[in-house]
């Protein structure tokens, strides 16, 4: 095995500092779309079911940005879901129950006569919102500190967040009388002293939503794109080398978690006004996975793909299972495999690697063929004794 | 003292369960480095087989016995299936596997819903496997379940009969130089790629017995396998892959650590702290308890 095994990556898109024209052409394409034709296009009840979507599509810009960029599988991205979704959900309790009452829930069990006292400073609209973003962003970057400092990666590191979603899932249904249990925090009724139940105020949640997903992704595409996101994509393919240039790659991997981290607590945080409802089945291994999808069937290295991926297999999942149950199953199951063993780059990689084809085609150069996405050699951590085949896609910029 | 003897049982029998399920865990994953979710689902294949050959054979003693080789067939001629449709294909994207392989438990999983619907099922346990043994008397007498004692003998004999594999015979040999150094191996004329069958073909086959143990403790349901196979990945890292020993001593203990903290906390923060010990533990050894030397600066 050669050292530079995966040089036609120099030319993918793992190290493409971006075609600025394009890209925002695309998002003004999508703004459009987000704020001029669904709302247009769409009852009340699909408009809705979008917003849900565009969540699980903000989830899938941090995973891009951690997994696709920094080959860090995060299946815990359910705790930082539920840890933004909770703390939404624990302020709009309180406030639906308004002061000196307790949420509709406590009373019923009657266990507690009075707030306890991790819910109390939920009651401020402002410490509850910073939460729902600070408080993921806490709980990576303590975690994210432990595990990279100490170089664990690779499967240890996506079975450590594997557990750690099981584990909060587990605690949270384990503290019936103040997290509600299996049932979650349920029936939300108003959002910061708009009622949910007019169509009008849940159209303005997704105008928040479609914002704040577009935000999001101008901003980790600026990350992507900086000095930060070379170094990442350095990190992912070759840590060693990095080391040896002089910088800390668990630093950069604890940026990239964390920032996904934060990204999920917010999708959370939305999600909880657009459904009016987060309980422990929304946040557990599952879901966690069912983030993770979305983003490898689009294309997990691009943040166009991550998104679309995102909403396309969640609008598939309405679609297909309100209908056929038993035949969603399986066809989650076979998408899957199908993405990820012969698909690597997801859906965007298809165009690619016809363009390559047609390419090797013309100039009768057959190279590149085959190795149709660069980040085909993103997981080559092979465990002890296995040669590496990773790329060197650092370009001069580090 | 009689309910720290009992809990430390029930901590060791949960560690039985947990080895079981490890066993076959830790030869796939240090044998190809591959994270088989859909071990879980093998699993799951052994205690249906358990369920079918009880319906068909009276006598639950007979079907028990009988089901163990005949899930250990079952589950690893599933995962010899799996290694040579999927996994051979990915063996240099270890990551890549696990999400592939959780696509196939999915489909397992749906699989079981509708052959045998989706209620959990039962089986009988047989009459030897019903009484307790007491062994101290008196007024706080300390008893142990007999089902419990089975597994236990039984997670021993897989563990005796996984070794003695490895050390003796010509497979595993092959299988320890794959596991070693894959490269070397390969120039040495071993065919690594029909070891990595077998590995997988043996690795998934123990999930099937597991699967058949499991019968004893709960209910049978397509969800079963997702539930426990996380603790067992918890017991392959904490013991350092693909390494008997400490796999065998990380199931015990993680067991013994869960059943103590449940008996002092409650069940959900045992989980939490058990997994918080987990990650303090891997600061102090961040490759497991026992790692296999290598010059890799990995």
């Amino acid at each position: 095995m050669t050292l530079f095994k995966g040089a036609p990556a120099l030319k993918g898109p793992s190290v493409s500092t971006g075609r600025p024209a394009r890209a925002w052409a695309g998002f003004a394409a999508a703004a459009v779309a987000l704020f001029a034709l669904a709302p247009l296009a769409l009852s009340d009840f699909r408009l809705g079911l979008l917003a849900k979507y565009l969540c699980t599509a903000m989830v899938a810009v941090g995973i891009c940005l951690a997994w696709g960029r920094g080959g860090l599988l995060t299946l815990g991205q359910g705790v930082f879901f539920g840890l933004g979704g909770y703390a939404m959900a624990m302020h709009l309790k309180i406030a639906d129950a308004g002061p000196g009452n307790l949420p509709d829930f406590m009373q019923l069990y009657g266990t507690a006569t009075e707030l306890p006292w991790w819910w109390r400073p939920f009651g401020n609209p402002l410490f509850a919102l910073a939460a729902t973003v600070l408080l993921p962003m806490a709980v990576a970057a303590i975690l994210g500190s432990f595990i990279f400092r100490r170089r664990v990666k690779g499967a240890y590191f996506a079975i450590l967040s594997q557990a750690l979603a099981a584990a909060f899932a587990i605690w949270l249904i384990g503290q019936q009388a103040t997290t509600g249990g299996t049932n979650g925090l349920t029936d939300i009724q108003g959002f910061f002293g708009y009622d949910l139940d007019d169509p009008v105020n849940q159209r303005m949640v997704y105008f928040v939503i479609a914002a704040v997903l577009l935000l999001l992704i101008a901003l980790v595409r600026q990350l992507i794109h900086s000095r930060y996101g070379e170094l990442l994509v350095a990190v992912r393919d070759s840590e060693e080398r990095v080391r040896f240039l002089g910088y800390d790659p668990a630093n950069v991997k604890l940026v990239a978690y964390v920032v996904a981290a934060g990204t999920a607590g917010l999708a959370g945080a939305l999600f909880v006004p657009a459904v009016g409802i987060i309980s422990p089945a929304m946040i557990g291994i599952v879901p966690s996975i069912e983030f993770v999808i979305g983003a490898a069937v689009g294309g997990r290295a691009s943040l166009a793909g991550a998104v679309l991926g995102a909403i396309g297999v969640a609008w598939a999942k309405t679609a297909l299972s309100e209908e056929f149950p038993a035949a969603w199953t399986y066809f989650q199951g076979l998408l899957f495999i199908v993405a990820l063993a012969f698909l690597p780059g997801g859906l965007v990689s298809l165009a690619q690697i016809v363009r390559r084809r047609r390419a090797s085609h013309t100039s009768g150069d057959a190279e590149g063929d085959g190795d149709a996405d660069p980040d085909t050699n993103a997981e080559t951590d092979g465990g002890a004794g296995r040669e590496k085949s990773s790329a060197l896609p650092l370009g001069g910029a580090v | 003292m009689t309910v720290i003897l009992g809990q430390t049982f029930t901590g060791i029998s949960i560690g039985a369960v947990l080895l079981l399920i490890a066993l076959g865990l830790s030869l796939t994953f240090g044998q190809m480095n591959v994270i088989n979710m859909a071990h879980g689902e093998f699993i799951m294949a052994g205690a249906y087989t358990t369920y079918v050959l009880q319906k068909s054979i009276s006598g639950a003693g007979l079907s028990l016995l009988v089901a163990l080789p005949v899930a250990f067939l079952v589950a690893g001629a599933l995962g010899a299936l799996l290694e040579w449709v999927l996994i051979r294909r990915l063996y240099l994207r270890p990551l890549d596997t696990l999400l592939v392989t959780w696509g196939v438990s999915l489909m397992l999983q749906q699989l079981a819903r509708d052959i045998f619907g989706a209620p959990n099922v039962q089986t009988r346990a047989p009459d030897w496997l019903t009484g307790n043994i007491t062994v101290l008397g008196g007024d706080d007498p300390l008893t142990f379940a007999n089902s419990r004692l089975f597994i236990l003998a039984l997670a021993v004999a897989a563990v005796v009969a996984l070794s003695l594999t490895l050390r003796l015979t010509s497979l595993g040999r092959r299988i320890r130089g794959v596991v070693q150094n894959r490269d070397l191996a390969e120039v040495s004329g071993i065919s690594t790629s029909r070891v990595d069958r077998t590995a997988f073909f043996l690795g998934s086959g123990l999930a099937g017995v597991a699967g058949v143990a499991l019968t004893l403790v709960g209910p049978i349901g397509p969800t079963m396998g997702t539930n426990i196979i996380i603790d067992a990945f918890l017991v392959i890292v904490v013991g350092g892959i693909g390494q008997l020993k400490g796999t065998v001593i990380v199931a015990f203990a993680l067991g013994v650590m869960q059943s103590v903290l449940e008996y002092s906390t409650t069940v959900s923060v045992a989980k939490v702290l058990v997994l918080v010990a987990i990650v303090a533990f891997l600061q102090w050894r961040p490759q497991g308890l026992y790692t296999l030397r290598t010059r890799s600066l990995v």
